[in-house]
C-alpha cells in the first residue's frame, strides 16, 4: 500500500500515497508555524471557557469570568454618573439666577446644555440655535418672554402655549382680519403703521390711519409705541428682528390670521438639572441678558390678565 | 540533475548562517581616533540632559529638553512649539544632506566612527575582549565545552553588556523630563511608567543591536549602506586595499621571498624561500623586482575587522570604513619593512592612476568637486534658511476662526453680529498683556462672550499667561448687511512689543456685495 520513498530530484520524502502515478511530497509546515497553530487552539479553548461563547437554546454560555459587553457599558455609565454626581448635585442646588456666580459650574452647565440642546431643541431651533420662520433665533438680543437666565428657564420649564398646562406662558393674538375685527383696508393701514414705526416705510396717510387703529387694537399688548411687552410675549415691532418676517405680505398675513407659536413645557419631560443646563446654554449664545431682581409688586399682572383675548380691555375685540 | 541555479534542489540554501566575528585588538592612529570619537559622542550623549539653561521662572531650566507632555522642545536658547516642528524637520533634512556631503567627501565616515551602532558595538567588543581575552582566546572559548570558566565569563560579559544597555536607555529618558527630578524618581522607584518602559525598550535594543546583532544590523538591517551606492563615486574616499601593490600576495611570511621576475611578467620557478630571503627583502626592499606583492596574506586585516570582511576583496557593503585594517596592515608593513598604507584611505580614481605609476590627484582638488560643492550648497542653503526663519519668527501669534453656525445674527438695533474664536499664542516664557483690535469695519464694536454688549468697544485687552495659548470667543457687531473684509490685529503692550494680524471676513444677511 502506502510506500514512502525519497523523491530524487528534490530530496524530499513522499507521503507514501500514489494516485495514477501522482505522488505528494511530504513537506510539513514549519515547526514554529505548527506550534503557533496549537497555541491558538489552546487559546481558543481557554477563551471560550472564560468568555461568553457557546450558543445555547435561549442564550449563550456566560463564561467563567462573567463578562458581558452590556455589563461593561453599564459599569462605564455608572462610573460616569458617579464622576458627574457632585456637579449634578451642585447644579440641582444652586438657584438658576445665581449660576453665573460660579464660573466653573456655569461652564459645565453650558457644555451640558449644548449636548442636551442637540437632542431636544434642534428640531425647531436649528443646530446653531438660529431658528427659522416661526421659531425664534436664540442667538440674538430680542426676547419675546424675557432674556435673563431665569426667564429663559421659566420658558423652558413651562413652555409656551402648552395646552393643559396652567403655568405655561400664555397669550393669544386675535385674528384681526379673519375674525372681522378689522377690514382688509384697515389691516393694510395697520401694516403701513408697523412699517413706519419699524423704519421700513416713510410716513403716509395710511400709516396715520393705521396709528389710530394700532392705538385702539394693538397697543394694549404691543405697547403704545409698539415696543412690545414681555409679560405677554408680545414682540417689539420697532426693532429689526421679525420671527415670521417684516415685509408687508407677511405682516398682513400676521395681522389678518394672528400667530400662535407653541413650545412644549419641558419641565414635564426633562430633569431639573438638564433644564438648568439648557437655560445656561441658551443664555450663553450671545443674547443673554443680566438677571435683575425685579420688584415683586407690579401692576402688569393685572394688565396681562386683562389683555388676554378672553377679557379684552378697552377694545372692541371679540374672542 | 539540478542546475546550480535551481534553488529548490538539495544543498541550495537561501539562508547563510552567521559567521561569528572575533575582532582582534589593534592599536594605531585610526584606533585612537575611534577612541576619541567614542569618548566625545558618549560624553555628549550622557552629559547633555544634565546641562542647565536659565529661562526664567516660567520655563524649565534644562538646556535640551523634549517636553512631550507640554508639547515643547527646548534646545538652549531656542524653544520650539509643535507648529514650528518644521525646524526639526529642517534639521533632519540637514542631517540627511550632511550625510550625503560627508559620504561623497570622505566615504562612510559616519558608519565607521560616529554611528551609534558602531560606537556601542565597539564598546561591547572592548568589554568582550576585557573579559574573554583577545581574538584567539575568544575563539578557544567558543570551541571549549561548557564549564565553570566559560559560564562565568559568558555570564559576566552579558551582565556588563546589560548594564551598559540599561545605562544607555536610562540616559535617553533624561532628554524627555527634568533630569535631576527623574533621576530621584528612578532612585526611589516612583518614576512614571513610560520612563521604565522606555528604559526597558532601549535596554533591549542596545543589548540586541550592540551585543548580539552587531555587524549583521549594518549589513542586513540598515538602509544607509545601500544608499551609499548612490552617494559614492570614483572620487570618494574609501578604505582601499591597493591591489596593484599587494598582488600577487604570498601565503605566509615564510614564503614572502623575492621571486625571479620573468620577462613575460609571469612568476618563474619558485626560488628558495626562507629566512635569508626575508632578511634580504627587509634590508633592501627596493631591489626586489615587483613580482610578488607586498601583501603577505597574514590575514591581520581580516582579524581586526569588526564586521569580519576581507578588505582585499574590494569595496563591499560590509565595510564600514572604520580604518582598523589600515592600522593592522601598517603594523605588519612596518615589521616587514615595506611602505605603509598598503591598505589606506584612497579613491578608485587615484588607485587607477597610482597603479599605472602616476601621481594621485591633490586632496583639495578631489574634495572640491561638483558633487561635494552641490551638496554643501544645498546643505548651507537649508541651514541659512532655518537660521533666517528662526531669527525672524514671531513670538506672538494670532489665529482667527469665524463661527459658522449661525454665520451672522441680526440684532434688534439693526446691527449684524458675527462671532469669532480668537486664538492668541504667547510663545515667550513670561505673561503678556496685549490689545486686540479690528480694522476695516467702520462703526464696529467688539466684546467677548464673557462680557455684555454694554462693554463693547473698539478694542479688547487680553492677558495671556507665559508660554501659553489663549482662546477667546468674541462678538463683532457692525452696521453692515453684506460681506466685508475684516482684519484682527494684536499688539503687545510692553516695551518689547510685537504684533500679528489675521484677515477674515464679516458676513451679513445679504451675502457678498
Amino acid at each position: 500500500m502506502a510506500e514512502k520513498r525519497i523523491d530524487e530530484p528534490t530530496g524530499t520524502p513522499t507521503v507514501g500515497h500514489e494516485w495514477d502515478g501522482i505522488e505528494e511530497l511530504d513537506t510539513p509546515m514549519p515547526r514554529w508555524w505548527l506550534w503557533t497553530l496549537y497555541a491558538t487552539i489552546v487559546w481558543a479553548i481557554i477563551y471560550t471557557v472564560l468568555y461568553p461563547a457557546w450558543p445555547l437554546v435561549n442564550s449563550a454560555t456566560s463564561g467563567l469570568l462573567g463578562w458581558s459587553s452590556r455589563a461593561e457599558l453599564a459599569g462605564e455609565e455608572e462610573a460616569e454618573r458617579v464622576r458627574k454626581a457632585p456637579l449634578q448635585l451642585a447644579l440641582s442646588r444652586i438657584p438658576i439666577e445665581r449660576l453665573n456666580e460660579n464660573s466653573r459650574l456655569m461652564q459645565a452647565a453650558v457644555e451640558g446644555g449644548r449636548a442636551a440642546f442637540k437632542v431636544h431643541c434642534v428640531q425647531c431651533h436649528g443646530s446653531g440655535a438660529a431658528g427659522s420662520k416661526g421659531y425664534p433665533n436664540l442667538n440674538d438680543d430680542d426676547w419675546l418672554w424675557g432674556g435673563d437666565i431665569k426667564q429663559i428657564h421659566t420658558t423652558l420649564v413651562h413652555g409656551i402655549r402648552q395646552p393643559g398646562h396652567d403655568e405655561t406662558r400664555m397669550s393669544q393674538m386675535p385674528a384681526f382680519g379673519r375674525d372681522g375685527i378689522l377690514t382688509p383696508e384697515q389691516v393694510g393701514d395697520v401694516v403701513s403703521y408697523i412699517g413706519f414705526i419699524s423704519r421700513q416705510e416713510k410716513a403716509s396717510t395710511a400709516a396715520q390711519r393705521g396709528g389710530k387703529l394700532f392705538a385702539d387694537n394693538c397697543a394694549v399688548c404691543h405697547g403704545p409705541q409698539g415696543k412690545g411687552d414681555r409679560k405677554l410675549g408680545a414682540p417689539n415691532l420697532t426693532d429689526s428682528i421679525w420671527m415670521y418676517g417684516g415685509d408687508r405680505d407677511t405682516l398682513t398675513q400676521t395681522v389678518t390670521n394672528s400667530r400662535y407659536g407653541v413650545m412644549p413645557a419641558w419641565g414635564a419631560r426633562l430633569d431639573p438639572v438638564t433644564l438648568k443646563m439648557l437655560a445656561a446654554y441658551v443664555h450663553s449664545l450671545g443674547g443673554g441678558e443680566d438677571f435683575l431682581p425685579e420688584p415683586v409688586a407690579t401692576p402688569t399682572p393685572q394688565a396681562a390678565a386683562s389683555a388676554t383675548p378672553s377679557n379684552p380691555a378697552k377694545s372692541n375685540v371679540q374672542p | 540533475m539540478s542546475s546550480p541555479d535551481d534553488l529548490t534542489g538539495p544543498g541550495q540554501q537561501l539562508f547563510e548562517k552567521r559567521k561569528k566575528v572575533f575582532p582582534k585588538a589593534i592599536d594605531g592612529p585610526f584606533r585612537r581616533f575611534k577612541w576619541l570619537v567614542m569618548a566625545v559622542t558618549l560624553t555628549i550623549y550622557y552629559v547633555t540632559p544634565w546641562l542647565r539653561w536659565d529661562r526664567g521662572p516660567y520655563a524649565p531650566d534644562q538646556a535640551v529638553l523634549v517636553d512631550i507632555a507640554n508639547r515643547r522642545f527646548y534646545m538652549f536658547s531656542i524653544e520650539i512649539w509643535p507648529h514650528e516642528f518644521y525646524y526639526v524637520a529642517g534639521l533632519l533634512i540637514m542631517a540627511g544632506i550632511g550625510l550625503f556631503l560627508v559620504t561623497s567627501a570622505v566615504g562612510r565616515a559616519w558608519c565607521g566612527y560616529a554611528c551609534p551602532q558602531t560606537v556601542w558595538t565597539d564598546l561591547f567588543q572592548h568589554v568582550e575582549r576585557a573579559i574573554e581575552g583577545d581574538r584567539n582566546a575568544q575563539l578557544r572559548l567558543e570551541k571549549a565545552p561548557w564549564g565553570l570558566q566559560k559560564i562565568t565569563k559568558r555570564v559576566t560579559k552579558h551582565a556588563i553588556w546589560l548594564l551598559i544597555a540599561v545605562a544607555t536607555g536610562g540616559a535617553w529618558i533624561f532628554y524627555f523630563a527634568d533630569a535631576p527630578t527623574l533621576a530621584r524618581q528612578l532612585y526611589s522607584l516612583d518614576a512614571p511608567y513610560p520612563a521604565w518602559f522606555t528604559i526597558g525598550l532601549l535596554t533591549a535594543t542596545t543589548y540586541i543591536l550592540g551585543g548580539l546583532m552587531r555587524e549583521q544590523f549594518c549589513i542586513y538591517g540598515c538602509p544607509w549602506p545601500r544608499i551609499q551606492g548612490a552617494m559614492l563615486d570614483e572620487k570618494s574616499l574609501m578604505v582601499t586595499y591597493k591591489a596593484w601593490r599587494g598582488e600577487p600576495r604570498t601565503h605566509g611570511i615564510k614564503r614572502a621571498g623575492p621571486a625571479v621576475h620573468q620577462p613575460d611578467g609571469e612568476l618563474g620557478a619558485q626560488p628558495q624561500y626562507g629566512l635569508p630571503s626575508l632578511v634580504a627583502l627587509a634590508s633592501n626592499p627596493d631591489n626586489n623586482p615587483r613580482v610578488i606583492g607586498d601583501c603577505i596574506d597574514c590575514n591581520n586585516c581580516v582579524a581586526v575587522c569588526p564586521t569580519g570582511i576581507d578588505i582585499r576583496n574590494g569595496a563591499q557593503i560590509g565595510c564600514i570604513t572604520c580604518g582598523l585594517c589600515i592600522d593592522a596592515c601598517d603594523d605588519i608593513m612596518e615589521r616587514i619593512g615595506r611602505p605603509k598604507k598598503l591598505i589606506g584611505y584612497s579613491t578608485v580614481a587615484d588607485e587607477l592612476i597610482a597603479g599605472n605609476g602616476g601621481a594621485p590627484e591633490p586632496p583639495l582638488k578631489r574634495l572640491f568637486r561638483p558633487r561635494t560643492i552641490a551638496y554643501f550648497l544645498i546643505w548651507g542653503a537649508i541651514g541659512l534658511g532655518l537660521l533666517f526663519t528662526l531669527g525672524s519668527r514671531t513670538r506672538l501669534d494670532l489665529s482667527i476662526r469665524q463661527e459658522r453656525n449661525p454665520i451672522w445674527v441680526q440684532l434688534s438695533d439693526g446691527m449684524v453680529r458675527n462671532a469669532y474664536t480668537i486664538n492668541v499664542r504667547n510663545m515667550e516664557a513670561r505673561p503678556r498683556n496685549i490689545t486686540l483690535s479690528i480694522e476695516g469695519l467702520p462703526g464696529a464694536q467688539i466684546w467677548t462672550d464673557a462680557q455684555s454688549r454694554n462693554a463693547a468697544s473698539q478694542s479688547l485687552p487680553i492677558e495671556i499667561g507665559p508660554d501659553q495659548a489663549r482662546k477667546t470667543r468674541v462678538y463683532v457687531a457692525a452696521p453692515e448687511r453684506t460681506r466685508r473684509d475684516l482684519t484682527f490685529a494684536i499688539r503687545a503692550n510692553d516695551i518689547q512689543g510685537g504684533s500679528d494680524r489675521e484677515n477674515t471676513v464679516f458676513e451679513g444677511p445679504e451675502g457678498a456685495q
